[in-house]
């Protein structure tokens, strides 16, 4: 880890102050060699309104995901994609995007299964850099190409499959999403395909924790007491080193998976991706409805 | 604005296919821009516009029917670009046509504009509810 890290006494807090800058740390470390910043959004159109000066855009959507199976790019298609954007493996990358940082954290996320060790996160993201007045252009960014190496994916340690939850089941699940896709209320518009799932509900024993609880108003991060109080005590996490995150189709998670890892410094946490997508669709899993955790099933 | 915008549904397809796939966006940008503004009518009373559920942004609509014809009046945050390009290119194809042909406009034009390789298929609900909100409003005010 090359780069100088952002001393910014918040982050000093957090159990690993290194994945996270600040806008006015970034806004003093424009264009620096061995630094490249990152914009990944829920919106593919908002880095071409204009983005952080010397920013690359990355795509969730057509970029990280396989074009056919349901599941992320290979060791071989990362390092065409990251070659192609001129980018190192040595490199430090600092991703920031829309909505909270969403994608940002979920691009972070897939970026640890690859093992990329320098990865950052833009506390607030882009609405703060916006919000602060702090320069944009629309000036594409072009980076001479690079060779980055073909390495493997590691689906063990961050990613959790359904048959993963099942051996899970007894220790602690967060599930993130709203309260009424938790309870399983949520409706639907008539004439209007459901896409989310064919049930509604969540899996049996996870504490319902929206993700939007882990961000101020202006989308930092909260303070390291809040997050405590948050997830160890009221949802009640404790001294639990293995957590599984879920919600829809596993973006919302991976910024609960960066809290719960990065600033709360939970030794295992892995990200369900299938998440309710998958369990809510799968045939025989049990099923939780209502405001209530639910009993471990019994039979797992 | 570079390109002239097509207004007709079939043209605005066949702007989409025949553009290469790295202008797709540029286009889609284009349509974004293009997104009238409400009238004060609507822009001081909020109270009269349709949310959108469907969308994750704030998206807003009303249908004003007069002379036999729809107004179509789609409001979308700044910070939603694609969201205010499926908005705009709704707008564009339905305005000022006549009620029957917005009744009977093909649902399979949200699927020909061909978006799902930029987009997530389930990021494009949301202009199928944009869509489905616009023809009842268009029925509610025929009846």
């Amino acid at each position: 880890m090359a780069y100088p890290t952002d001393p910014n006494t918040k982050f000093q807090t957090y159990s690993h102050p290194e994945a996270l800058v600040s806008t006015d740390w970034l806004a003093e470390n424009l264009a620096q060699p061995g630094l490249v910043i990152i914009e990944c959004d829920e919106d593919i159109l908002l880095f071409e309104t204009g983005h952080i000066p010397g920013a690359i855009k990355l795509d969730w959507h057509t970029e990280l995901n396989d074009p056919v199976t349901r599941d992320f790019l290979n060791g071989q298609a990362l390092a065409d994609l990251l070659s192609a954007k001129g980018i190192s493996r040595s490199d430090t990358l600092v991703i920031y995007g829309d909505k909270s940082n969403w994608w940002a954290t979920y691009a972070f996320w897939i970026l640890k299964l690859f093992g990329h060790e320098d990865v950052r996160i833009l506390d607030g993201g882009r609405a703060k850099w916006i919000e602060e007045g702090k320069v944009t252009t629309t000036d594409a960014t072009s980076r001479p190409a690079t060779t980055y190496p073909v390495v493997v994916r590691d689906d063990i340690e961050l990613r959790a499959f359904k048959e993963d939850v099942f051996q899970h089941f007894g220790k602690p699940l967060i599930d993130v999403r709203s309260s009424e896709e938790y309870t399983g209320e949520r409706t639907h518009m008539p004439n209007y395909p459901d896409e989310g799932a064919l049930r509604g509900g969540h899996i049996p024993s996870a504490a319902s924790v929206p993700w939007s609880k882990s961000v101020n108003e202006n989308q930092t991060f909260r303070d390291i007491e809040e997050l405590k109080q948050i997830y160890i005590v009221q949802a009640g996490l404790g001294e639990a080193s293995d957590v599984i995150a879920y919600c829809r189709i596993g973006e919302r998670s991976s910024h609960t998976w960066f809290v719960l890892k990065y600033l709360l410094g939970i030794e295992r946490v892995r990200n369900y991706d299938g998440s309710w997508t998958e369990w809510g669709s799968a045939v025989q899993v049990p099923i939780a409805k209502g405001i209530e955790p639910g009993a471990v099933p019994v039979w797992f | 604005m570079v390109l002239a915008l097509s207004t007709n549904a079939q043209e605005i397809i066949d702007a989409f296919a025949e553009v290469p796939r790295t202008s797709r966006l540029e286009l889609l940008l284009e349509y974004a821009n293009a997104l009238p503004a409400l009238p004060d009518r609507y822009a001081d009373h909020p109270e009269l516009l349709e949310r959108v559920e469907e969308c994750q942004s704030p998206v807003f609509l009303f249908v004003e029917v007069s002379d036999g014809k729809a107004q179509i009046f789609l409001t979308a945050p700044l910070e939603a670009p694609t969201t205010r390009a499926f908005a705009s290119l709704l707008q564009i194809a339905l305005n000022n046509r006549p009620i029957g042909e917005v009744a009977s406009f093909s649902d399979d034009f949200i699927g020909e504009l061909q978006l799902t390789e930029l987009v997530s298929p389930l990021r494009i609900r949301g202009m199928h509810g944009m869509l489905a909100r616009i023809k009842r409003q268009v029925a509610e005010k025929t009846q």
